[in-house]
């Protein structure tokens, strides 16, 4: 009951880097507790997973033939398996999508308590789990009073481990209850892409919340245009239906890497930073010295946008 | 055909707080509907308003104080509400999703849905996990980060678009009965308009204490327990460029040039 067990994630035929990064919080883990790191890998091409998956402090990589693509009814039927079998103290899963749209389902099948998107773990007899609340203000530690726990991470949190390994690969042989599996996923599509690709755009201006109504968008265009720059934006403006989704940046959006970010208006969620912390300059225009995009920034300005932008406009014209 | 909408009042916290104990000093926080929810409410109003009798019900966990978001889901088109609340939930510290999941499903025995929505996550703890777990628990099918929907209730199935990371989109078949966590973007939630607002006091808000459920407080015991809460260390060590506006402004347009993104 030392062991951790970790399940990769993949997509379209490749690992998403979130799955060498469950090896890197598993192996310590499995260390701390003086245990051993299990990996899965569930559908797919799963012997070249497992090739790629072979990387330093994994002990077992166990190769589940089921499937393309990621069914959650499949993966959460394996993974109950694969924890009945191995009986690992640690459930160690991605806080992706697909994540939230199984590990709750396992925790519950398992009756193991489920602690989300981790930004720290520590186990010393108990594990305690450290995250963050009220949209990143403050970090929280959680401490779980169970020998074991499912823990799903929080994407790009932990450095990838890519330091080859002499794992055994051993194909798992699940039961797979057909009448259990009451979802089928159909296809994939892409989110239109429309006339701009800000992914290639050297100075992107973004707005966000910060902008307040859609009235206000004018002013930010006449910003883009006397810069000529490309206009993108967090999430909340592409829900309001202010731009088309092509503009969003962020985890379910664009990640962009421009010359310069100048983020208007923008708090800084975690979901947006995970598409532009590739940005070589980010400079953010806020009221809240606080706000989560302070800390990633290279120049800041705590003001009014409706104060600023208008005088940049002057300044550069 | 009835819809029932789990729905949470969430705290924010103002840009300067305290931190009293284990949560941020209640002065600081203000509360309000969580914002993933509105769009589970839109898109279960939506239905009804296209279909023919469908009804759909909110259910919330939550003190006296949340029955004006409660009501703010019925002045939208909500037709009834229920509270679940009393002296034991209230002294519960973290309320954490397999215990919400335990209680929403002595809700779902009692009234028995076809569809259940969710937001995809609260906008206070995150845990992004309750939705999930409530399927799991009650039986039912379910799609997570659902933002795009058509039911086809004859056919017994909800074709579902499901937003992955990167600008893709997953298209699933999901079997009902179901549970589906909705992501904003999904449609553009309505305000409540005044006659909605109005309506909305006359409409039936049922408080539920566990034992009207047939539930007793060992559902509420929890293997979690918050021990810390702090703010994180700035990391930032950004160049806070200071004076007036146009001050602030003519350095950046400066910076700007310098670096070669615009011209000098």
């Amino acid at each position: 009951m030392s062991d951790v067990l970790a399940v990769a994630e993949h997509r379209q035929g490749e690992l998403r880097d979130v799955s060498f990064e469950l090896v890197t919080v598993g192996r310590q883990l499995a260390a701390d507790q003086g245990g051993e790191l299990h990996l899965a890998v569930i559908g797919g091409d799963v012997d070249a997973f497992a090739d790629e998956l072979n990387l330093d402090g994994v002990s077992v990589i166990h190769t589940v033939d089921a499937g393309e693509e990621f069914n959650h009814d499949i993966y959460t039927q394996v993974t109950e398996q694969l924890f009945e079998e191995i009986e690992p103290s640690t459930l160690l899963l991605p806080n992706s999508v697909n994540g939230l749209d199984y590990a709750p389902a396992i925790a519950s099948r398992l009756d193991v308590p489920l602690v989300t998107d981790a930004v720290d773990i520590a186990r010393d007899g108990t594990t305690e789990v450290t995250r963050e609340m009220y949209g990143s203000k403050v970090e929280t530690t959680v401490a779980v009073d169970d020998d074991t726990v499912a823990v799903s991470i929080r994407p790009a949190e932990w450095e990838a481990t890519d330091a080859d390994g002499d794992a055994d690969v051993v194909a798992f042989d699940a039961d797979i209850d057909e009448s259990a599996v009451k979802s089928t996923v159909t296809g994939f599509e892409e989110v239109a892409g429309g006339d701009v690709d800000i992914s290639e755009a050297e100075f992107l201006v973004s707005i966000g919340r910060g902008i307040e109504e859609e009235d206000n968008l004018p002013l930010i265009e006449e910003l883009v245009e006397a810069t000529d720059a490309t206009l993108s934006s967090s999430r909340p403006i592409v829900d309001n239906g202010w731009l088309p989704k092509n503009r969003q940046v962020g985890q379910s959006g664009k990640v962009v890497t421009p010359d310069v970010y100048l983020a208007i208006g923008i708090s800084g969620a975690v979901q947006h930073v995970a598409g532009m912390k590739g940005s070589d300059t980010i400079v953010a225009i806020n009221t809240d010295p606080n706000a989560p995009i302070m800390d990633l920034a290279d120049y800041a300005i705590v003001d009014d946008l409706f104060d600023v932008v208008p005088e940049l406009i002057d300044a550069l014209e | 055909m009835k819809i029932l909408v789990t729905v949470k009042e969430v705290a924010e916290a103002e840009d300067d707080f305290d931190i009293d104990g284990l949560d941020i000093d209640d002065r600081y926080l203000e509360y309000d509907l969580n914002e993933w929810d509105e769009y589970a409410i839109e898109e279960a109003v939506q239905i009804k308003e296209d279909g023919e009798d469908v009804e759909v019900v909110s259910v919330t966990i939550g003190p006296e104080r949340a029955e004006e978001t409660i009501r703010m889901a019925l002045a939208k088109g909500v037709d009834r509400a229920i509270r679940v609340w009393d002296d034991d939930v209230a002294a519960t510290d973290v309320l954490d999703p397999a215990t919400k999941a335990d209680v929403l499903a002595a809700v779902v025995e009692q009234e028995e849905p076809d569809l259940v929505f969710t937001g995809v996550q609260a906008g206070d703890d995150s845990f992004g996990a309750t939705g999930v777990a409530l399927a799991e628990t009650i039986g039912f099918e379910w799609g997570a980060v659902v933002n795009a929907l058509d039911l086809d209730a004859e056919e017994g199935v909800a074709n579902v678009h499901r937003e992955l990371e990167g600008g893709i989109e997953e298209l699933t078949e999901i079997q009902l009965p179901s549970v589906l966590t909705i992501q904003t973007g999904i449609n553009e939630p309505r305000y409540a308009s005044l006659r909605g607002i109005r309506q909305a006091q006359s409409k039936p808000l049922d408080v539920q204490t566990l034992s009207d459920l047939g539930l007793d407080a060992g559902v509420l015991e929890s293997p979690l327990q918050r021990t810390e809460m702090y703010e994180p260390e700035s990391e930032g060590e950004a160049v806070v460029f200071e004076g007036s506006s146009e001050d602030t402004a003519g350095e950046l347009a400066d910076l700007l040039q310098d670096v070669g993104v615009v011209e000098g």
